[in-house]
């Protein structure tokens, strides 16, 4: 029931600040954040009985709700945790925090809508990530989407309209994909066994034809890559995330995009595991040039939150090869880029919240010389930017190590064209920092350096990153049950290989 | 031995310090990182006294990354090489905090400034501490970071900031190679940590050949490629050694410490690591050494001509650096490291002292405005003069052990060696003459100084110049602690203190000493004859350099111009190429192609945009009203069914 609770924790937080948001500006963001307390409550409560669950060793579930919802039509309330649930689930509540505190005082209007909103979005997030109904899980998807699209088009910037609407179609058209793969799967299901179903454990193991599952797979693949994103199906991202207010962009690069990463590695490669390895080398390409395109377009940009936007597309890109290398050191890799990709970006979209904030723009031609007028702002940035460009000792570093591990094993060359986005991600965050914070001053006046309550965000921002660089032992073990027990068989591999053991092919040499 | 662990982690304190409460501190700030290296420096000695007492270090601290069946630890090593570095960097490094208390005077980034130097010191001694090559990456990359923060200091000048970000991205197709060749290694050999990568390179493990570009090759040469391509990046090699000249951009203690006593000779220190990697493959080996010698004659060319300072001991940095991988290349690996020491103590002299008259002269850089200073600077002068003299490998200053024992190593390889030593033979004429014609453009002939600077030319502090004094001290002895045996026999403490890591065959064997000290004679006055050239076209007829000048206009603007290499790089990274294509990809990529594409498409389905927002804004909050409206009824359903 915990699983349940962690839920319904922050729907009602979020009812309750809507309601409160009729008096006073302040009871939203208290409301919402307590809400969001007592969820970390819980969280902790699971992640201390992980230490010394045996479920975590054996590869069970950590928690686990079945209870029935429309049992005439295989519909129920499947809830459970693994690892990777549960360091999502804690990206999720530590990014929420965060946003309900960046906009302490840049929200100033519609505050209680805009609290339940947040709140619907981050309650949508979590149930994505521990539902296992695809009914249910579905639904959760589409809770995302529809407050995530008030956020931007009512809080937005000047273009919000355009980037909403863009936002809503695109990642609504994947959706439908997925419906229907749904759907599909459901039916075929029935027509072998009798049984109607939704549910991820009966789903698992339902036997399909080569260019079924293919279609079936490829449904379910078009919702997740869309919301990853991957190019070329990554242009509603820099609109949506730039024209966002700061706590949209936080919750959309640092946990929006991780649902598409999740929903691969939950459904589509244990759902389809014939399937899978026959699209990968396909999938690894595309992971490539979102490396190398993205890390170049953000070169590109004038707009300090659209490059950081771009980085996005490069930084998700290694999640994707990690998860298509199909092994456990690039899966490893790849789930521990979402979390430090998620606290990096989040860090990097508060900061030129805070910018934009004080600047009233996000324009680099006129900014400059902004180090000597708020240092403390302009370290934090330049921590954050190093934390992009991989600097060892930041989490993103052993993520992007791991993922270039995992993917050598499998193709050399895949590995060293994107270790090639290594110097192109040097470039666009060193010349981030210069254009916006060294050289001379284009605009006058004063500007305040952070606040108590900034100083105090960008701590814990800072603390995780080192955190997950330094010592990311207790992650890595939390979340290698699930990734070591799937099933890979990659195409070279023979028969004998794959039954004895997904890892077998992946020990080292 | 976990004590040895607060080496690094003592100016990593100072940093921390100086970083988040230099504002209240001000100049204050200086102490804690100046606390923190010496005491970096004093724990050093100590683990200098226990190797040599024979104790080796190699010790894990904690697990970093472990998936399963690899695993990488934070660990320290301290062996003869790691002693030696640590000396060397320490010692360096605290004369250099110190010299800056005065140099940095005054400064508003005070603080800053002490807080990166100390940074740096700890990156760099996790670098030469490390005892696997991830911890060892860990160090490289800080070192490279510290390096562009400290290049581009003073952030509000353009050039500088540009010099910064050059040299990290110049540095990072650098480490590129670098982690292929780990990733290689891990693959190969299943650990990163030396002591096992380099016991398994001899076994059956490393009988892997990959084929790369048509042709076969063995996996060891491939690793060793690719770990030189970070060297060449690091210690400003050819044809990655574009950033080290533009890094004088930086506070002059900076160009002192970072890229001419430690940071750049990180290349050479991690190939001398990874010796028994590359010793198992000719191709390589030849590769460093052939890289090496034409990287010191390269850089040494264009030191002859430049005006500025601090470039002709840029391009001499870079030069002298191709000597040690000459050096390591002939497999003259102590030798290399000899180089490395005795020019760590005469180059950041050479720099500390530029600086000195860099502030003597309010900042002016450029020679052409300098001369005559020697009476008005003579501590300044003197130690340039002593610095100088080991740089030109004179007799029996610092330089001359060393090099001579590097081109003495290469003579005696092979044929290959034997052309490489003309290459560094050459090499060192220039040098001479290039070290000299800058001591007579500053400090001898005529004043060239303008006038309002000419009043205030004063000597530095004495915080300034005691540093100064101890390295010129340095400059003059250190090299004795590498006798050649062909001058004393068994005197060479150095290659011998060395030695278990670095075997090298007595190859001074007692009939080849003859040619050896006909040699060494044969240098010194080759370095001479540098020395007297200078002096006649710079002292004495000083019409001389312009009249060679008029006869061979094209060879001295390309000199003088760099080769122009520079002006190409800037071509395709910094106005060009790369931003170029970037922007076309957005402009027609994303915005053309796919964008174009998805309006194209709406605007095929539903109305023109303008009407489409309408409806479609309208669509969504009806979507979302059917959602609730799914939800009643599905919950309704529920009931109903129950």
């Amino acid at each position: 029931m915990i699983l349940a609770w962690l839920i319904i924790i922050p729907l009602a937080g979020g009812v309750a600040a809507w309601a409160a948001g009729r008096k006073d500006g302040h009871w939203p963001r208290r409301l919402s954040l307590a809400a969001l307390l007592i969820d970390a409550v819980l969280f902790v409560v699971i992640w201390r009985d992980a230490a010394t669950e045996p479920a975590l060793a054996r590869g069970t579930w950590l928690a686990e709700l079945h209870l029935n919802w429309i049992p005439q039509f295989g519909i129920g309330i499947h809830l459970a945790m693994d690892g990777l649930s549960l360091v999502l689930v804690g990206l999720t509540l530590f990014l929420g925090m965060l946003s309900i505190l960046c906009s302490w005082t840049e929200i100033r209007d519609r505050i209680g809508f805009f609290h339940a909103n947040v709140m619907a979005i981050l309650a949508g997030i979590l149930g994505v990530f521990l539902s296992l109904d695809l009914f249910l899980f579905y639904f959760f998807w589409e809770l995302m989407l529809v407050p995530m699209y008030f956020l931007i088009a009512i809080w937005g910037h000047e273009n919000r309209q355009y980037a909403s609407l863009k936002f809503f179609i695109f990642t609504q058209a994947g959706g439908l994909f997925m419906l229907l793969s749904i759907l599909a799967l459901y039916f075929i299901h029935h027509a072998g066994t009798g049984v109607y179903t939704f549910d991820y454990s009966l789903l698992l193991g339902t036997p399909l034809a080569p260019m079924t599952s293919l279609l079936v797979m490829l449904g379910f693949l078009i919702s997740f890559v869309v919301k990853l994103p991957m190019v070329p199906f990554h242009p509603w991202l820099p609109d949506a995330h730039t024209e966002a207010p700061t706590a949209g962009s936080v919750i959309l690069a640092g946990l929006l995009l991780k649902t598409g990463a999740y929903g691969i590695i939950r459904f589509v490669l244990p759902l389809f595991p014939l399937t899978a390895p026959v699209i990968a080398p396909a999938m690894q390409a595309f992971a490539v040039i979102g490396i190398l395109y993205g890390a170049l377009l953000s070169f590109a940009q004038t707009d300090l939150k659209r490059l950081v936007a771009y980085t996005s597309v490069s930084h998700m890109g290694f999640v994707l090869l990690g998860i298509f290398a199909m092994n456990t050191t690039s899966l490893q890799g790849a789930v521990m880029q979402m979390l430090a990709h998620g606290v990096s970006t989040g860090a990097l979209f508060i900061l030129v919240g805070l910018v934009q904030e004080r600047m009233h723009t996000r324009d680099m031609e006129r900014m400059g010389g902004l180090w000597s007028a708020v240092p403390r702002l302009s370290g934090m940035a330049l921590v954050f930017g190093l934390a992009a460009l991989g600097l060892p000792g930041f989490g993103n570093f052993v993520a992007e190590f791991l993922v270039l591990l995992g993917t050598y094993r499998m193709s050399p060359a895949t590995a060293a064209i994107a270790a090639a986005g290594l110097v192109l991600s040097a470039v666009y965050a060193l010349w981030m920092v210069q254009r916006a914070f060294q050289g001379n001053r284009r605009w006058s006046g004063s500007l305040p350096d952070l606040s108590l309550r900034e100083t105090g965000i960008m701590a814990l921002l800072v603390i995780a990153i080192f955190w997950l660089g330094l010592y990311p032992g207790r992650v890595l073990d939390i979340t290698r049950p699930l990734v070591s027990t799937m099933q890979f068989i990659p195409p070279s591999a023979n028969q004998l290989d794959a039954r004895t053991g997904g890892p077998a092919h992946d020990r080292m040499p | 031995m976990l004590k040895y662990a607060l080496i690094p982690l003592l100016p990593f304190a100072g940093f921390l310090i100086a970083g988040l409460f230099g504002k209240y501190l001000k100049e204050k700030a200086a102490w804690f990182p100046i606390a923190g290296v010496v005491g970096a420096f004093l724990l050093s000695f100590s683990a200098f006294l226990d190797v040599l007492g024979g104790t080796v270090i190699d010790e894990n601290l904690y697990s970093w990354i472990s998936i399963g069946s690899f695993s990488v630890n934070v660990g320290i090593q301290i062996d003869q090489l790691t002693a030696v570095m640590l000396m060397v960097v320490t010692t360096l490094s605290s004369l250099i905090h110190i010299y800056s208390v005065g140099y940095m005077h005054g400064d508003k980034g005070y603080p800053r400034f002490f807080a990166y130097l100390a940074l740096f010191t700890f990156f760099m001694l996790v670098l030469v501490m490390a005892n696997n090559f991830l911890v060892m990456f860990v160090g490289w990359e800080g070192v490279g970071l510290c390096s562009y923060l400290l290049i581009g200091f003073w952030y509000e000048k353009k050039s500088a900031s540009d010099a910064g970000v050059k040299a990290f991205v110049v540095n990072r197709v650098g480490d590129f190679g670098f982690v292929l060749a780990v990733l290689l290694i891990i693959a190969t050999f299943g650990t990163l940590d030396f002591t096992e990568v380099f016991a398994a390179v001899n076994t059956p493990v490393a009988d892997v050949t990959y084929s790369l570009f048509g042709g076969e090759i063995a996996v060891v040469t491939l690793i060793a490629l690719l770990l030189f391509l970070g060297a060449t990046g690091k210690s400003a090699q050819l044809p990655l050694y574009v950033w080290l000249p533009d890094a004088m951009e930086g506070p002059t203690p900076v160009s002192a410490l970072i890229h001419a006593a430690t940071m750049v000779t990180a290349g050479v220190f991690m190939v001398a690591r990874c010796a028994p990697i590359f010793s198992l493959s000719e191709v390589a080996m030849n590769t460093v050494a052939i890289v090496g010698a034409l990287t010191a004659v390269f850089a040494a060319t264009i030191g002859l001509v430049q005006n500025d300072i601090k470039r002709v001991i840029a391009y001499s940095t870079i030069s002298q650096l191709g000597y040690m991988f000459l050096g390591l290349g002939v497999g003259a690996f102590s030798a290399g490291i000899f180089h490395l020491t005795t020019h760590a103590f005469f180059k950041g002299l050479l720099f500390l002292a530029s600086g000195s008259v860099i502030h003597a002269l309010s900042g002016e850089q450029d020679m052409r405005k300098m001369g005559a200073l020697k009476s008005k600077i003579k501590i300044t002068h003197a130690v340039f003069f002593i610095g100088s003299l080991a740089l030109a490998g004179i007799f029996p200053f610092a330089g001359f052990f060393s090099k001579d024992e590097i081109l003495w190593s290469a003579y005696n390889s092979s044929d290959l060696g034997r052309v490489l030593w003309v290459l560094g033979v050459a090499g060192a004429f220039m040098t001479a003459f290039y070290s000299f014609r800058l001591i007579y453009l500053t400090f001898w002939g005529k004043s060239r100084v303008d006038h309002e600077v000419a009043h205030h030319v004063h000597e530095s502090p004495k915080v300034m110049t005691v540093p100064l004094m101890i390295l010129a001290f340095f400059s003059i002895t250190i090299g004795l602690i590498g006798m050649p045996g062909a001058l004393i026999p068994h005197a060479n403490w150095f290659g011998n203190f060395l030695a278990p890591l670095f075997p090298h065959a007595e190859h001074a064997a007692a009939e080849s000493h003859g040619l050896e000290r006909m040699l060494m004679v044969f240098s010194v006055l080759v370095a001479l004859a540098g020395i007297r050239m200078a002096y006649s076209f710079y002292v004495k007829s000083t019409a001389i350099p312009g009249k060679i000048v008029e006869k061979f206009q094209g060879t001295y603007n390309l000199l003088l111009n760099k080769y122009k290499v520079d002006e190409i790089y800037n071509y395709i990274f910094v106005d060009g190429l790369v931003h170029k294509l970037a922007k076309v990809l957005h402009s027609i990529g994303d915005v053309k192609i796919i964008d174009g594409f998805i309006n194209g498409l709406a605007a095929a389905i539903g109305n023109t945009s303008v009407q489409g927002k309408k409806f479609q804004t309208g669509y969504v909050q009806q979507y979302a009203f059917a959602m609730g409206a799914g939800m009643v009824v599905l919950v309704g359903l529920y009931y109903v069914l129950k």
